[in-house]
């Protein structure tokens, strides 16, 4: 159906995002790290605009990424994609080493697959299901905090791959927090974890997209008032 | 004495796995010689244990002593690690992105949808026969007019699929439908498949896999 044809020079770039979704962020935060000119359309899920349903007609969701009104889907597809197609940018995302990868790959599975679903379980459940959730979400997060034993990033010495596969996690904990009056972790039984959300959060890439803390808040803030809650 | 796991390559499996079928193929595909070690599931090998503590599933390769998890991750990391021989997957980034696309999907969908054999009957059943119907027609429609789901010839997608074929020969049985009158071109593309020796020696026997369906669900007081 989409056929890549070779575009020299003129590299267009969008993405169709939405503001809330963690797996749009990430790529939003690839795409400022590789300095990649790229345009975002956000779109209202309510509401999906031909362009999307065009360029997803199998998932139908964000975020797609379009290279040359070529298009990629799924967020961790996506991240590689631009990894390996903008090689000669600043940093790779990823190692060389196949190990290594294989590693990042897997824990990537294990952020998508096991924490933010249980995660967000615990935010949005209620009664015993939120216990549940609460407990399986802290086993995880040891795992985490594990992986960051002797390391300023998860992805090693700089930012990269894994990093933005749980920068969901960093990015809205703590508005989360602020807005539902549940905290899941703090500095002294997750040391590692919060010294890396803040590293995280201080990225240049990461701190200059939007949106940012405070309008996180005010939007989760919205989202709950308009429930009536 | 050194440990089995730390020369060359092992492979921890079992015959049921369409996952640990998939690795196979894709080690035969490349000509690796490898260390099997069958599992007894339910009772999971300390190997096992010790190598995916994560999710204590198979199959697990163990390369030089280290082990990779998720068959998926896996293919990949043969492929960037053995880079000669049988290609298993394009080197053109887009190629390559539609490749883990569709792997992706068929996870998603083939997996979960064959798993609910084991626990559905009647028009419970018949649900899940057309919603399964669907997500192959889907494939089917990916497929096109290609030989292989990657183009001229067999690759990653292929391996993908192709591991879960005696499970859905079983389902088909189960569920009363046929891949060959519904989905034709899956059909012609997986007999095609079953010519490689890489997936004629490593797939599961379907009559086998039947069996066991058949067994889960009399367990489960869905079967007579």
């Amino acid at each position: 159906m989409f056929k890549k044809s070779v575009n020299k020079g003129m590299e267009k770039v969008k993405l169709f995002a939405t503001w809330s979704s963690p797996f749009v962020k990430r790529i939003i935060w690839a795409l400022k790290l590789k300095n990649i000119e790229h345009e975002i359309i956000y779109e209202d899920l309510a509401n999906k605009s031909p362009e999307l349903l065009k360029y997803n007609p199998i998932h139908k969701k964000v975020p797609v990424l379009v290279h040359n009104e070529i298009p990629i889907c799924e967020s961790l597809v996506i991240l590689e994609y631009i990894d390996e197609t903008w090689k000669d940018a600043p940093r790779p995302l990823l190692p060389k080493d196949p190990l290594d990868k294989a590693n990042q790959r897997f824990w990537a599975k294990f952020s998508d697959d096991q924490v933010l679903p249980s995660f967000y379980g615990y935010i949005m459940k209620q009664g015993n299901e939120k216990e549940e959730a609460k407990e399986t979400t802290l086993a995880h997060l040891k795992r985490v905090e594990q992986l960051l034993s002797e390391k300023k990033f998860l992805s090693g010495e700089s930012v990269g791959f894994l990093d933005l596969v749980f920068g969901w996690l960093a990015e809205n904990s703590r508005p989360l927090e602020v807005v539902t009056g549940l905290k899941l972790f703090d500095e002294d039984s997750f040391p590692n974890l919060c010294a890396w959300r803040d590293k995280f959060l201080e990225v240049p890439a990461i701190k200059e997209s939007w949106p940012d803390q405070e309008t996180l808040i005010a939007k989760y803030q919205e989202i709950n008032l308009s429930k009536g809650k | 004495m050194p440990a089995i796991e730390d020369s060359g390559v092992v492979v921890l499996g079992w015959w049921v796995s369409m996952f640990t079928t998939r690795v196979r193929i894709a080690l035969a595909e490349k000509g690796i010689s490898y260390e099997y070690i069958e599992e007894d599931i339910p009772n999971k090998s300390p190997l096992l244990l010790k190598h995916n503590p994560i999710y204590k599933k198979v199959p697990v390769l163990i390369h030089k002593g280290k082990p990779i998890c998720e068959s998926l991750i896996i293919v990949q990391y043969i492929h960037e690690t053995w880079k000669e021989g049988y290609p298993l997957l394009p080197s053109d980034p887009f190629l390559k992105s539609q490749a883990a696309f569709w792997a992706d999907y068929i996870d998603k969908h083939i997996y979960q949808v064959v798993k609910l054999t084991w626990d559905s009957k009647g028009e419970e059943m018949q649900k899940r026969v057309e919603e399964f119907l669907g997500y192959l027609k889907v494939l089917e429609r990916e497929l096109g007019e290609k030989p292989y789901f990657n183009g001229e010839s067999f690759g990653f997608v292929d391996m993908a699929l192709i591991c879960y074929y005696s499970h859905i020969i079983g389902f088909g049985k189960i569920g009363n439908f046929s891949v060959e009158k519904d989905t034709p071109k899956l059909f012609a593309w997986a007999t095609q498949c079953m010519k490689r020796e890489s997936v004629s020696m490593t797939l599961a026997d379907p009559n086998k896999i039947y069996e066991l369906l058949i067994e889960i669900r009399k367990k489960n007081g869905l079967e007579d």
